[in-house]
């Protein structure tokens, strides 16, 4: 895929276009945001740049409206799906959490079922929570040596379907936050056959839409909507995403819904990110990401020479329940010499001012992206091999598993919002549980509203807690307590 | 008509040197080279705009560099130059006959094609037949070497550039790894005197002190340098830079030379009381 398979000139830049002709003209505002341009925050001003805060704007004619595009919002929105094969694209401003969300709450209404894997981030069960949808489970398979739950089996997806007729819609990751996708496409038809919608959360696979050697993208293998993390491999401002939308999908209830959820004082910094980021995508992303996967490929290679991490890879395909792999998914197994991967993980920001992206019991995860360069991988794999000289020892006794198989007695929803009390966390065992408890990163639920909490789940808690990890959702911030149905 | 080079040691304090002619400047794919001629230094060699040596001042700091651990430490026989392109370190190092091997690491082949060519009095010795040169990144070579050499010297050039990674924990961690159990590390460690400098001079020592079980700190006057006032780590697993200076035995090497000797040896690691202070907090 070259720039010529564009329909629309990938070279434009519409919001950016015209924040600079904004700028040009020197408008007197007599408007919000009240810092106007910077000048009623000087403190703000220094710190972020004059350049920054001048185009800290609010929506007006020129600029469009994000609630209702119509002008140069819309021409970014029609360019960044032309660039992602996609039938419309939205910007999102709330991170691609909120692209999740409305992209569920787009296709589900109270008391519907919806066929995901257990292993969803967090955004997705809160949309249940919101919209009362009914959750059926996939569970994924798990790799019982890296302790990782891997994708959906295309044997797994027919029977929930066949199960769950009435279903509408089935959710995929693509890929899981390890790198690891399902069969997409064979899973599109199975869902398409069956009458129900795809939706895919691509919040780690942006570059699939720009690289020859990435598993396949969303809209190319025909999912109805998924939901792109631009600002995570795609390089626009935290907080900015894109959802995007097939042709079987009513583009303007899908923005409705947005609304429903989203701010109208849209951002300008983080919208025109996202126009700099796309075209910068389509002019030159297949360049940039093929350096990312050599550099992600160099960086195992080093790795795996240190001897006892095992930087996992293509090697892990089995054509079902891993697919595919995203060869620029650097994770780490870290449990052969002897430490947990959240270990490993804070020894390198402690001792060696390395932050890579989480650890889990058993892995830890760097993230490669658009702005990386080999004199840092060096240091990433020089500090892991120093980790191990430093701190290796005996591995028995370390806990491995990530993926516990949960039961659903209730809804997400009716777990929520039901009358609950709050038990010492050892007191939970056998209750139903109505909050969520994860690990941050990487914000897939440990447990969510309406599963039973089981002795395995408590002893995990109590280990992920014990090795640091950063454990949240509990309205108890210790999580020394949890809320149970009463 | 008047041109000068100017190098900021500071955003408020810069060095400036008249220049005669521009000799060469090539970016390659770390950094911008240059060399230029000037009538007081002599030629001079700026990566980034940043003074890494002059034909008039490079004696002091490669002697500071070489002969201090050299004289420590006699049975070195290999030795492992990370940087130091410009080939003064391996020109004093080849003085010795007891120098078996000096693998040199650098990283950018044009810095050592330039000196080739116009810093002959540096980059002499680079043919000797003992000198190995890698071009390759100092911290990827050193992770593959485990108790091999007697000397390491880390003759980098600023924290804040491409040299980055030679001032980390994780690159002091594995020169530890790759010397032999009576080995030494010496580096350049910057200078104390600006802030910003004795921060990140701070930061190395901290990180030196916490890997080799002695690491002490000696300096140097380099004109050209900022505040012209230079320092360096002396870290080892057995040796002590002062009680084990062995002046008899390297004396008896005869070498002449213009800055060091065993005695200003000794005086090198008598350091002023701030910065005393300064390596207190960290250590």
């Amino acid at each position: 895929m070259g720039i010529s398979t564009f329909a629309l000139d990938q070279n434009r830049a519409p919001i950016h276009e015209a924040l600079e002709q904004f700028r040009r003209i020197r408008v007197v505002p007599f408007d919000v945001p009240g810092h106007k341009r910077g000048r009623g925050n000087p403190e703000l001003t220094a710190f972020l740049g004059h350049q920054c805060v001048g185009v800290d704007v609010n929506s007006m004619k020129p600029l469009d409206n994000l609630c209702h595009p119509v002008s140069v919002i819309r021409e970014a929105e029609q360019l960044a799906a032309d660039a992602f094969g996609a039938a419309q694209a939205f910007l999102m401003v709330g991170g691609t959490t909120s692209a999740v969300q409305s992209m569920v709450l787009s296709v589900c209404k109270r008391g519907d079922e919806i066929i995901l894997p257990r292993n969803v981030h967090r955004s997705v069960i809160n949309a249940l929570v919101l919209c009362g949808a009914v959750p059926v489970y996939i569970n994924p398979e798990v790799d019982t040596r890296l302790g990782i739950s891997l994708g959906m089996k295309r044997e797994q997806v027919a029977k929930a379907i066949a199960a769950h007729p009435r279903a509408v819609a089935v959710l995929v990751n693509n890929p899981t936050y390890y790198g690891i996708c399902s069969d997409l496409r064979e899973i599109v038809r199975m869902v398409h056959a069956a009458g129900m919608l795809c939706l895919a959360d691509e919040a780690h696979g942006t570059h699939f839409y720009f690289g020859k050697n990435f598993p396949v993208s969303a809209m190319a293998a025909g999912a109805d909507m998924s939901a792109v993390s631009m600002h995570k491999s795609g390089g626009s401002l935290t907080q900015s995403s894109l959802l995007l939308t097939g042709p079987n999908i009513h583009a303007g209830y899908v923005r409705q819904i947005i609304n429903l959820t989203q701010t109208t004082s849209g951002s300008y910094l983080l919208m025109s990110s996202l126009d700099i980021s796309r075209r910068n995508l389509a002019l030159r992303g297949m360049k940039i990401f093929e350096r990312v996967r050599m550099l992600a490929e160099y960086a195992r290679s080093e790795i795996n020479l240190i001897g006892g991490y095992d930087a996992f890879g293509q090697e892990l395909v089995d054509k079902d329940a891993i697919y595919a792999f995203d060869p620029t998914k650097l994770s780490i197994h870290t449990r052969e010499i002897g430490l947990a991967g959240i270990e490993v993980y804070d020894i390198l920001r402690d001792d060696y001012d390395i932050q890579i992206e989480f650890g889990d019991i058993g892995n830890i995860l760097a993230y490669l992206s658009i702005g990386d360069r080999v004199q840092e991988v060096e240091r990433l794999v020089s500090a892991l091999a120093e980790i191990r000289r430093r701190f290796q020892r005996d591995p028995r006794g370390m806990l491995s598993q990530e993926y516990i198989d949960p039961e659903v007695v209730a809804t997400p929803q009716e777990a929520f919002y039901a009358e609950k009390i709050s038990l010492p966390l050892r007191e939970t065992e056998g209750r139903i549980c109505s909050e969520f408890v994860m690990c941050y990163p990487p914000g897939i639920p440990i447990l969510a509203p309406g599963e039973k909490i089981t002795p395995e789940i408590l002893d995990y808690i109590e280990y992920a807690k014990a090795k640091g990890c950063s454990m949240t959702g509990p309205e108890d911030p210790n999580i020394e307590r949890l809320n149970v149905l009463q | 008509m008047e041109l000068w080079f100017s190098e900021n040691h500071t955003e408020d304090v810069k060095l400036s040197l008249r220049v005669n002619r521009q000799l060469y400047s090539k970016r390659s794919d770390y950094q911008r080279i240059d060399v230029f001629d000037t009538p007081e230094f002599g030629r001079v060699l700026a990566l980034d705009g940043n003074i890494m040596l002059t034909e008039r001042d490079e004696f002091i700091y490669d002697e500071m560099i070489v002969h201090v651990p050299m004289a420590v430490h006699p049975g070195i026989a290999k030795v492992l130059v990370i940087g130091a392109g410009d080939g003064g370190v391996v020109r004093e190092l080849t003085r010795y006959e007891q120098i078996k091997r000096i693998d040199l690491v650098e990283m950018d082949e044009l810095v050592v094609e330039a000196c080739r060519q116009y810093l002959p009095d540096n980059a002499c010795r680079l043919d000797d037949e003992r000198v190995h040169i890698y071009f390759e990144n100092g911290l990827k070579f050193i992770r593959r070497c485990e108790e091999e050499y007697d000397l390491i010297i880390v003759d980098s050039n600023d924290p804040f550039g491409p040299s980055e990674g030679l001032f980390t924990r994780e690159f002091y961690g594995n020169c530890y790894k790759a010397l032999k159990k009576d080995g030494i590390m010496v580096n350049q460690q910057g200078s104390p005197f600006y802030a910003e400098d004795a921060h990140a001079m701070q930061r190395s020592h901290k990180r030196i002190a916490s890997t080799f079980p002695i690491s002490r700190v000696y300096q140097a006057h380099i004109p050209t340098y900022a505040a012209g006032y230079w320092l360096f780590g002396f870290a080892s697993k057995k040796f002590h830079p002062i009680d084990d200076l062995d002046s008899t035995a390297w004396n008896a090497h005869h070498l002449r030379t213009r800055y060091y000797t065993t005695r200003l040896h000794v005086g090198a690691f008598y350091l002023p009381a701030f910065l005393e202070r300064m390596l207190e907090e960290v250590e």
